[in-house]
């Protein structure tokens, strides 16, 4: 097969036996480690989900009710889990309603396998009914993508598969078969992939960087921390805090590095970019070493790039060397793993304090608190905010769940609101910003999670964009709990047009059906509040509940979320109102 | 920054799709490719893309590192035409009566250092390897006769430098 370049190991014990290729993806499956996938049937899938039929005593399938929420919750357990999510779905429309979920992935370095069914192999090209060209579609926006079209291909390809899906940085792979390779026989014999040709998932960190890098932090008078998932994704959380702690540098993250430091943790001091926090955002432009690890300098984070940074020093800890100088120029690339890289530098840095820097911080906090923070948390105005019913959800869940946001004001809320003492808590779509992800994510999270609190939050857009999912929810009885925050508005559109466009509400006003009553029509448990005096009870009786809840809340109609940096501003143009 | 001629070099494995893959990089930052060429390279299954485009050095520094982070590239390079041979390759057809008509086209044919490559009652056809320049000006002295039919070829290029795909490969090996 020239077309596979997979290196073999485990050669031994090998043996075979003689099945369908349906029935081998199942063993492929089953050899991965997986127990669970979401996905939709349909006619070029048929052969598989007939042997899911008869391996459901080991695997799960979890019918979503629409391809795209099997993809997002195949991200919602990657995301809790580290482990590969799985999606499945039929040829032509079914393929195609995965797409947002694989970009979603592909963005945000999320592992996920996706199996598509595709019509036979004779009839590629002819139009046949339910045909369409997913290897060419979902080209852009895959780590790696093949189409199978005799049965023989399958082993080595699913393992490739999984291999690329998890190794180095993560990313969606899918794998399209067709179905003569589904209905085939053949001598099935399964081998784990460790390496592929040509790919080289972790650069090898070179020791004069790292010395560099530890020079430069030694030296640094004003050093400044950014982290980003890369951190959650090298599982190099304990490697972080040590360095943090023993260096004494201010930590500040992006919003899919939230949760990999504890959110209380003296010297995190909160997030950064358009929605993130005053200080770190202004700082950037004051500190002397500037120190990502395992970011990708989104344009979200840094705003307008000829003014991000320009007077530090930047080192760049990445897995990926197509991130090295793609946005920010750096003064020193410690290509690696973060748990790797961060190892090696940790001996080599000397144990600082930098309490005037620090306090820095602290003055700036001081003024988002008064103007920002308090009239979110503890609002003395009418009308319920966003950043009280967050600071409920944190006193009830202890800090311990999982969050689950979708995108938009609610968003942003939820990550500057939420506290966090675990890593892998908070799942979001932060590159692509996909509306309706956080409810069957949601429910990947739960699932992947079983003995975790996990809360949805999302807007009255978003809910109703994968509000099918419910079906989910009640079928098979996933305590999740989901948190509508009603503005009756897309929220953060209406932001900006009332901010950037004369405040002309172009589309942005929502008349939304009863929420309670759609719950309650899915026989899940629905409450509804709009005052404040009802706020606590009803979030502590919905943490409370063993069964999956829906608690929306009224929340005020025309609130913005601030500090902000305005879109082709700089870092230190960022507004307080 | 100001925009120059690049020669991208793509070693990668022969697979089905990674054409789409590629060029879909190029289509993602609205890069125009000026010419592009596939072939087998110096390693036994190893293809090699050469791809030609009018770019900063900032952009095909990026470009070039995306490409690079495809699973099956093994390899990729940009050069500026200082650091590359380049040829590229155009067949002209040509009425054949004008062979004996036009003295001219007898003397184009030599200074051109040109080919026939065959010639029939009707037609002959003309080869020329070179330059773009060097084509390009047998396009215009050929033109005023009547050209039946041209096509060009994509750039093909080797660079100065060593290209060790080889001894990358073994790396790969050794670090599975």
């Amino acid at each position: 097969m020239e077309t596979l370049k997979a290196v073999k190991t485990e050669t031994k014990n090998k043996k075979t036996m003689r099945i369908s290729g349906a029935e081998a993806i199942i063993h492929c499956l089953l050899a991965e480690g997986v127990d669970l996938l979401y996905g939709y049937p349909g006619g070029a899938i048929m052969p598989v989900y007939d042997e899911l039929y008869k391996f459901q005593d080991k695997l799960t399938h979890i019918l979503t009710r629409h391809e795209q929420g099997a993809t997002h919750a195949a991200q919602g357990y990657a995301r809790v889990t580290g482990k590969v999510g799985v999606a499945m779905a039929t040829s032509g429309p079914g393929a195609t309603n995965l797409v947002t979920g694989i970009a979603d992935a592909q963005i945000d370095s999320t592992p996920m396998v996706c199996i598509t069914g595709q019509v036979f192999r004779h009839l590629l090209g002819s139009d046949a009914f339910q045909e369409t060209d997913i290897i060419g579609i979902s080209t852009p926006v895959t780590k790696w993508n093949y189409q199978i079209t005799k049965a023989s291909e399958i082993p080595e390809i699913m393992a490739k598969a999984f291999f690329l899906a998890r190794s180095g940085r993560p990313g969606p792979v899918l794998v399209d078969i067709t179905k003569n390779a589904q209905l085939e026989e053949f001598d099935f014999s399964y081998e784990k992939c460790t390496g592929v040709r040509s790919y080289k998932p972790v650069p090898k960190p070179e020791i004069s960087a790292i010395d560099e890098a530890a020079e430069l932090i030694n030296k640094a008078k004003k050093p400044f921390i950014v982290f980003g998932q890369g951190v959650i994704l090298g599982e190099a959380e304990e490697e972080l805090k040590a360095l943090v702690e023993k260096a004494g540098i201010p930590a500040a993250w992006t919003i899919l590095g939230l949760s990999a430091m504890d959110t209380d943790h003296p010297l995190n001091v909160g997030m950064v970019g358009m929605h993130g926090n005053y200080g770190p955002n202004i700082l950037t432009n004051e500190c002397d070493v500037l120190i990502a690890i395992g970011m990708r300098f989104d344009d979200r984070v840094t705003g307008r790039l000829d003014d991000y940074a320009k007077q530090a020093k930047v080192i760049h800890f990445e897995i990926d060397p197509a991130e090295i100088n793609k946005n920010v120029m750096s003064d020193v690339a410690v290509l690696g793993n973060s748990k790797e890289t961060l190892s090696l530098i940790l001996p080599k840095i000397n144990e600082n304090k930098h309490e005037a820097w620090h306090n820095e911080f602290k003055e700036k906090y001081k003024i988002e608190f008064d103007q920002i923070i308090q009239p979110q948390l503890n609002p003395s105005k009418p009308g319920l905010t966003m950043g009280e019913v967050l600071k409920e959800i944190n006193i009830a869940s202890e800090h311990k769940a999982v969050i689950v946001s979708d995108v938009g004001q609610h968003q942003m809320f939820a990550c500057r609101y939420a506290k966090f003492k675990q890593s892998k808590s908070n799942v979001t779509s932060g590159g692509l910003g996909t509306m309706g992800f956080a409810l069957p994510a949601a429910i990947g999270a739960k699932m992947g999670a079983m003995e975790r609190e996990v809360v949805t939050i999302i807007g009255d857009g978003g809910y109703q964009m994968t509000i099918q999912e419910l079906g989910v929810i009640f079928q098979h009885n996933i305590p999740v709990k989901i948190v509508v925050l009603n503005n009756e508005h897309l929220g953060m559109v209406r932001q900006w047009q009332e901010l950037f466009f004369d405040s002309r509400y172009a589309s942005t006003v929502m008349t939304n059906p009863d929420f309670v009553k759609i719950a309650e029509g899915y026989h899940i448990k629905a409450k509804r509040v709009s005052e404040r005096e009802n706020l606590k009870e009803a979030v502590q009786e919905m943490m409370a509940s063993k069964d999956p809840y829906f608690l929306e809340v009224r929340v005020e109609k025309e609130d913005n979320v601030f500090p902000m940096i305005p879109a082709g501003a700089s870092v230190s143009e960022i507004r307080l109102k | 920054m100001e925009k120059e001629t690049f020669t991208i070099s793509v070693y990668s494995e022969n697979n089905v799709g990674l054409l789409n893959r590629i060029s879909g990089i190029f289509l993602k930052r609205h890069v125009n490719v000026e010419s592009l060429n596939v072939s087998k390279s110096e390693i036994d299954g190893v293809s090699k893309f050469t791809i030609v485009i009018i770019e900063t050095y900032e952009a095909a520094r990026k470009i070039v590192g995306q490409i690079e982070k495809q699973i099956e590239v093994i390899k990729a390079y940009f050069h500026t035409n200082d650091e590359t041979i380049y040829q590229e390759s155009a067949l002209f057809k040509i009425k054949s009566s004008l062979l004996f008509d036009e003295r001219q086209i007898q003397n184009i044919i030599k200074e051109s250092n040109s080919q026939i490559v065959t010639v029939s009652r009707d037609f002959f056809v003309l080869s020329k390897t070179g330059r773009r320049s060097e084509v390009d000006e047998m396009h215009s002295q050929l033109e005023p006769f009547g050209i039946m039919q041209f096509v060009r070829s994509g750039r093909i290029a080797i660079t100065k430098a060593e290209m060790p795909i080889s001894t990358l490969l073994e790396e790969f090996n050794l670090n599975k």
